[in-house]
């Protein structure tokens, strides 16, 4: 068997006497499409967060392609291939769309020390930045300011902006966060038609978007890995059902 | 637009370079002070209105700038005196600074860049060698391809030539790949980090342009009086270049300038008036933060009106 793409060991975050992650390990194969899927409070974005080194785990390793990222600025983990979009909109609000796509392009540094320079020589990022647009439905709207979009667009930009950096590892805390059916829906093709090289890691509420995307599926509860497995075991599995329904009060 | 841009720059230094020809000297002693410190309040911009980073210690390099100056005049009355040791020095006490301050944002950026800029003021003020409080006088205008500056015809030509290249300098650097990384920084710093720039070495590469350059503005004050005080280093310097700044319209260049001549021009006309200048000042600048947040250039854009 071949060394998966993330390799997440015995991670655990506390917050005081809190602990949001209690030794949680998970791994990811490439070109795998993997849901994570718990209660509100399960430790889902703080996983995220380690990964992408917004926080540094308490104990545990995580490797991505074989190589140890606990310990790394978010830039560096970002460099080696990993993206993420956020849970609640984080975008560059006075900027255009397309110049908030054409930034994360551009992050992988080529050109971007330029001093006097024109932005409009540098053709690579432009270019990503049209395709990425296309691609979330964004292509009209290119010099709006991102502030001014609506809240489904901006979720649409948010993916975007991760999508457009090329990752190699794609986090997604909850795409489809507010939005409309249709709007959910569209999300969720635009999702489905993302190259297989590009490996997923979805946090997702939306039963019927998780399970049209995901291979597999990670159950997290109390900041522990609750079960693992293909969408039908975990639908056949009754301690999901008891984590979701069970009167226990999960905040 | 962007075309008439450029075109209009060329013209405004065109009226600029003869304006001696109409003007006499008060006026022109005016203009040569608003060159300079729209230059220092451009290179203070690109801090606070570009990068997001307010600086209340500009004064550090527009002082060292003028004290190196005029150190290396008095040896070597030439370009390297007048031009590449302040700019070196400033370029290299902006990356020892910036390299502090930038770990830190907010009001403890603030307040950093403050403490390291009066610390060159108390330095420059106890020195003796560098004439304690009373500074370094008699400061000659170099000789710079032949020219000498003494002359004030070729003194004006090269302030509106080094007003001209430093902002076509600058206005180059916030148009780069550079300048629209930092306008990133400054919209969303967290999220510019998290698609993958090392957002504080871009932070500080802005530090280091915005201090060379306060630095060349400031030999150039050196070179316009002849002298250098431990004032060019004192807070109320950072203070008069960020009240410019945001009067004439925070992350516009045109706007620093144009804030640099309403100060100037505000500060001479009233202070002939009336000695409470400062009052009339003050109040100009509540109103404008109060029903003109976009400074001058947002109210020429017909911006205004109380911020919602």
């Amino acid at each position: 068997m071949t060394a998966p793409l993330l390799a997440i060991e015995h991670v655990s975050r506390h917050f005081g006497a809190l602990s949001a992650l209690n030794g949680v390990s998970l791994s990811v194969a490439a070109r795998e499409r993997r849901a994570v899927i718990g209660p509100n409070g399960a430790g889902k974005t703080t996983l995220f967060n380690v990964i992408t080194g917004q926080l540094a785990p308490s104990a545990g390793a995580i490797r991505f392609e074989g190589r140890a990222i606990v310990g790394l600025a978010p830039h560096a983990i970002a460099r080696r291939g990993i993206s993420r979009s956020f849970q609640r909109t984080n975008l560059f609000p006075r900027l255009a769309v397309g110049e908030n796509l054409r930034l994360a392009a551009a992050a992988d540094g080529r050109g971007s020390w330029n001093v006097l320079g024109s932005v409009d020589r540098l053709a690579a990022p432009l270019g990503r930045a049209r395709e990425v647009a296309e691609a979330v439905g964004l292509a009209e709207r290119l010099a709006e300011p991102a502030g001014r979009l609506s809240y489904g667009e901006q979720r649409q930009l948010e993916v975007g902006v991760a999508l457009a950096t090329v990752p190699r590892l794609l986090l997604l805390d909850e795409p489809t966060a507010g939005m409309s059916p249709e709007e959910t829906a569209r999300m969720t093709r635009l999702l489905q038609a993302l190259p297989r090289e590009m490996t997923l890691l979805i946090i997702e509420h939306d039963m019927d978007v998780v399970f049209s995307l995901a291979d597999r599926i990670s159950v997290l509860h109390h900041g522990e890995v609750l079960c693992e497995g293909t969408p039908d075991e975990v639908r056949a599995d009754a301690r999901v059902y008891e984590v979701y329904l069970g009167t226990g009060d999960d905040r | 637009m962007r075309l008439a841009r450029p075109g209009g720059f060329v013209a405004l230094l065109a009226l600029l370079a003869v304006f001696p020809l109409f003007a006499g000297n008060y006026p022109v002693k005016l203009l040569h002070e608003i060159l300079i410190w729209g230059v220092f309040a451009m290179s203070l911009d690109l801090l606070m209105g570009y990068t997001g980073l307010v600086s209340f210690g500009h004064s550090a390099f527009f002082g060292l700038g003028g004290y190196v100056a005029a150190l290396a005049l008095l040896r070597w009355p030439g370009a390297t005196a007048a031009l590449l040791l302040p700019a070196v020095a400033a370029a290299l006490a902006a990356l020892v600074i910036g390299f502090f301050s930038i770990r830190v944002s907010g009001v403890y950026f603030i307040m950093l860049t403050l403490a390291f800029s009066q610390m060159f003021y108390a330095v420059a003020f106890q020195a003796e060698w560098l004439g304690s409080n009373d500074g370094i006088s008699g400061v000659p205008r170099p000789v710079v391809v032949g020219l000498s500056l003494a002359a004030p015809r070729v003194f004006h030509l090269f302030l509106v030539g080094f007003f001209g290249l430093a902002g076509l300098a600058l206005w180059r650097v916030v148009r780069s790949p550079f300048g629209h990384v930092l306008r990133g920084i400054a919209e969303n710093e967290g999220r510019m980090a998290a698609v993958g720039y090392p957002v504080a070495r871009y932070k500080l590469l802005a530090f280091v342009i915005a201090g060379t350059v306060a630095g060349l503005a400031g030999s150039l004050f050196t070179q316009l009086n002849g002298y250098v005080s431990p004032d060019a280093f004192f807070w109320t310097t950072s203070g008069e270049a960020l009240l410019m700044v945001i009067l004439g319209g925070t992350g516009t260049l045109g706007g620093a300038f144009l804030g640099a001549a309403a100060f100037t021009l505000l500060q001479s006309l009233v202070s002939s008036y009336t000695e409470r200048w400062m009052l009339i000042l003050g109040l100009t600048f509540v109103l404008f933060v109060l029903f003109a947040p976009g400074g001058i250039v947002g109210v020429l854009r017909g911006r205004i009106g109380l911020r919602a």
